[in-house]
């Protein structure tokens, strides 16, 4: 094998199809994954977000006339590469419910109040050392149709670049202890016990502000580089 | 280096965008890799199809590109040489104004689009170059990861030919899954995402990255 060559790792990633999640079974693809040897093309990726978000963009309680409704929190974290790498000046975007679990967007039916004052959309770079910081509402759990009596765990939902194309994330991050995982088929298609479990933020007690505002804090590992490829790359 | 099968200490997985990725993700100028009305400039679009047929209007299309030259975009840092323009560094070099990076979300209809430059040739991991592509991510409800897709242009014949990773898809339908159709307008192409094969329609060739 190729040291360009990557191969997935066993149990992290869910699988495509996986009928549980009802919704995979008419979009998920049916044939094998062809393997695709990492060239220039995947080496990168779009390097993108300073010019286009502003330090408002991390605080979800403040971008409308009053504050949303709910429990304020504090979400602090790092993004980090599997060798353990901090990632630096990378956009991460997030989209979440609002605190009685209703999303603003047309197709949420779900009969909970929605919030003129929140809209549930947040923007930030990570620092110099691949910190980041974001303000705003715990979501609710919400209701969904997968299955008899299907609720969703609260959770905020996570777009993360890296600096390579291989590294692109999208991901939800969860609240310790919640009720719902039992149930939630989309949380359960991770097979590994462990990898599904560091989805779940931390509560943070040393984030909190007193008086104002609760923390989690939750890291994220991106893949990390093969670093034969990366350094030939480097050296040209 | 990561072995293969190893799982990397910590690595976190991924999850659905679920139905409501409208909220976080498009931007008002995402289909732009380049400017409209920039000289030289493509148009791809197509469809995002489930294997009922049905279009998928909650989906996202991200494409990223070599830029014509056969260089990356590298706004922050050094830029990586194509073959086009070996060694090239800073900021030059390649079109005002060009991101590389395209973000489509899907309509109602499961339509998407990018407006960009022809990619240029890069090299092949095992050497030898690579014809004109572009890599796509495709998120969607229903995908608990990304599928990832690979958009080549029906005008590089030759180029294609020779392309070791269309070489590596021995059963020519599939292989044609991977090629845009020329549209009615030049530089207009149809790439039509089958997220899930059916009858009448072959399943889109996604790759393992
Ligand atoms: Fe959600």
């Amino acid at each position: 094998m190729s040291a360009e060559t990557y191969v997935r790792p066993a149990g992290v990633h869910p699988p495509l199809d996986y009928p549980q999640y009802r919704s995979s079974v008419l979009r998920a693809p049916k044939q094998p994954l062809v393997r695709l040897p990492h060239g220039p093309t995947e080496t990168t990726g779009p390097l993108l977000g300073a010019e286009r978000v502003t330090a408002a963009d991390a605080d979800l309680t403040t971008r409308h006339a009053g504050e949303p409704l709910g429990e304020r929190i504090i979400v602090t974290g790092r993004v980090l590469d599997s060798d353990g790498r901090p990632v630096p000046d990378t956009l991460i975007e997030i989209w979440q419910a609002n605190a009685s679990g209703r999303y603003a967007h047309h197709v949420d039916d779900h009969p909970a109040p929605l919030d003129p004052n929140f809209d549930g959309a947040g923007r930030c770079m990570t620092d110099s050392q691949g910190r980041y910081r974001f303000v705003t509402i715990k979501p609710g759990a919400y209701p969904w149709r997968n299955h008899l009596n299907a609720w969703r765990p609260a959770h905020i939902h996570f777009s993360l670049f890296g600096t390579a194309f291989t590294q692109r994330l999208v991901t939800q991050m969860y609240f310790p202890g919640d009720p719902l995982f039992a149930q939630d088929p989309i949380f359960n298609s991770i097979p590994d016990a462990g990898a599904r479990h560091r989805l779940i933020s931390r509560f943070d007690l040393d984030t909190t502000v007193p008086d104002w505002a609760l923390a989690f804090q939750w890291d994220i590992v991106l893949r990390g580089r093969d670093a034969t490829a990366f350094e030939a790359e480097e050296a040209r | 280096m990561t072995q293969p099968g190893a799982a990397p200490a910590g690595l976190t997985p991924s999850q659905t965008v679920g139905p409501f990725l409208a909220i976080g993700l498009p931007w008002p100028d995402g289909p732009e890799a380049v400017p409209p009305g920039t000289p030289g400039a493509i148009v791809i679009s197509g469809r995002v199809l489930d294997g009922a047929g049905e279009p998928v209007p909650d989906a996202l299309v991200e494409t990223w590109q070599a830029a014509p030259d056969g260089t990356f975009v590298r706004p922050a840092r050094r830029r990586f040489g194509g073959e086009g323009s070996q060694g090239a560094t800073g900021a030059a070099g390649h079109d005002a104004g060009f991101r590389g990076f395209g973000r489509s979300a899907t309509d109602a209809a499961g339509r998407w689009h990018v407006i960009t430059l022809r990619p240029g040739r890069v090299r092949a991991p095992g050497g030898g170059l690579q014809a004109p592509h572009l890599d796509v991510s495709v998120f969607a409800r229903g995908l608990l990861d990304r599928v990832v897709t690979r958009i080549y242009l029906p005008d590089e014949a030759a180029a294609n030919a020779d392309d070791p990773v269309l070489a590596a898809i021995t059963d020519g339908g599939r292989r044609a899954t991977l090629i845009a159709r020329s549209a009615d307008a030049p530089g207009q192409f149809r790439f039509d995402v089958q997220l899930q094969g059916t009858a009448s329609a072959t399943e889109t060739v996604f790759f393992d990255v």
